[in-house]
């Protein structure tokens, strides 16, 4: 049977990536994020996943306002990271687990969640930041990848508790699958912020270190807070926070945290990291 | 059960299914903008370009003039209007001080404000 050997979340600044792909993560500005990650690089070199399940929500590169899933999994046996508009990032391709896929989408649609399926797409921020935070890629990946994809952007966005509930059928999903992979389970986005309007540059700390907190032990409470109250506290794009939850209802009940990291700010985003490994229950 | 009296935050623009319909071309001209081919076609001729997805004259000239308040007022979603920005090398820091009303630098000092002692 697989495991689930660690759970992670991360925002995942699209700045992030530029300051990586031009070899700033060493200066002043940058310095106290990236530190911030070298004890998840370590932890997760050590707990050697060989699937990383990433939940992401796509930022315009391969989702338009003509069709908007609420929650897709792409089925592909390889990712590239796309052009937003301001070129690919030079990454190595990533390689999907197909097999793998079309399992969670049969096992998901049997219990309940009608999700949709990408056989072709192409990656964005929202996935290789996590991707290149968490892993080294030179001269390649050291495991494979299945993309699940959160509407975030085109109210209405699901609930948190929707996204929590995803990540409980992922986890029976995953203890179903007949393969002995090792995988760990990716959440990004977050934490508070907003890119639009007169309020943008507005963030959070009080809180994101509430959510921090509550995510470990009672993850149920920040599934009863609204979208609109996630709005209100976290920002609009802040928002995303939600699919951090997906992460967290795929692991036990009980989790140890492995690491934490919290930074004010990359860019307009209060960014935040947490790993876990399951406790039982 | 969607609360029909909420208010969204003051300066914030919850881009839902009105927005979405009101400035669909908008969206699209920005979501086009993903290729070399079309960055350098809307290089070439700015106002051509707009036509082309259905630009009232409003959203013409708030493109024109990368007014990013009036984009996102006028139903631009932040994501599809960052590549217009990316095309003259703005970021989403020159995006928030307009937005605001302030300089790069008065901005910064807005961010980092938040920073805890």
């Amino acid at each position: 049977m697989a495991s689930i050997v660690g759970g992670a979340a991360t925002s995942h600044v699209p700045s992030i990536g530029i300051a990586i792909d031009r070899g700033l993560t060493g200066d002043s500005y940058w310095k106290p994020l990236f530190d911030g990650y070298v004890p998840a690089r370590e932890w997760l070199k050590a707990i050697r996943p060989d699937v990383a399940i990433v939940i992401y929500n796509d930022h315009g590169l391969e989702v338009f306002l003509d069709k908007v899933p609420t929650f897709a999994i792409g089925t592909a046996d390889r990712y590239v990271s796309g052009d937003e508009g301001w070129g690919p990032r030079p990454l190595p391709a990533f390689t999907g687990h197909s097999d793998l896929s079309w399992h969670l989408v049969d096992s998901l649609v049997e219990d309940d969640f009608d999700i949709a399926i990408f056989q072709e797409m192409e990656v964005d921020h929202g996935f290789t930041v996590p991707m290149t935070l968490l892993w080294e890629w030179e001269p390649d990946w050291p495991l494979k990848v299945v993309p699940l994809t959160v509407n975030t952007i085109q109210f209405p966005m699901p609930k948190a508790s929707r996204c929590f509930a995803l990540g409980r059928a992922l986890r029976r999903a995953i203890d179903a699958w007949p393969g002995a992979e090792r995988i760990a389970i990716v959440g990004t986005g977050g934490m508070s912020h907003q890119l639009q309007g007169e309020r943008s540059g507005f963030m959070n700390p009080a809180f994101d270190r509430m959510f921090l907190d509550t995510l470990k032990t009672d993850p149920q409470a920040l599934c009863r807070i609204s979208s609109r109250e996630y709005i209100d506290q976290a920002g609009s794009e802040g928002a995303e926070l939600i699919m951090w939850l997906v992460m967290r209802g795929a692991m036990d009940a009980a989790v140890r945290e492995v690491h934490r990291h919290y930074h004010v700010s990359a860019s307009l985003t209060a960014a935040g990291l947490v790993c876990y490994e399951n406790q039982g229950a | 059960m969607v609360d029909q009296d909420w208010q969204p935050p003051h300066g914030t623009y919850v881009f839902d299914g009105h927005r979405s319909r009101m400035a669909y071309g908008l969206n699209k001209l920005g979501m086009s903008l993903k290729t070399p081919e079309n960055r350098e076609a809307f290089r070439d001729d700015e106002r051509g370009y707009c036509a082309r997805y259905g630009l009232s004259e409003e959203q013409t000239a708030a493109v024109l003039a990368r007014d990013w308040i009036r984009l996102i007022r006028l139903g631009g979603n932040i994501y599809y209007i960052f590549k217009l920005a990316a095309i003259g090398g703005e970021t989403m820091q020159h995006i928030g001080a307009q937005q605001n009303g302030m300089t790069l630098e008065q901005f910064r000092a807005k961010l980092n404000s938040h920073r805890e002692a």
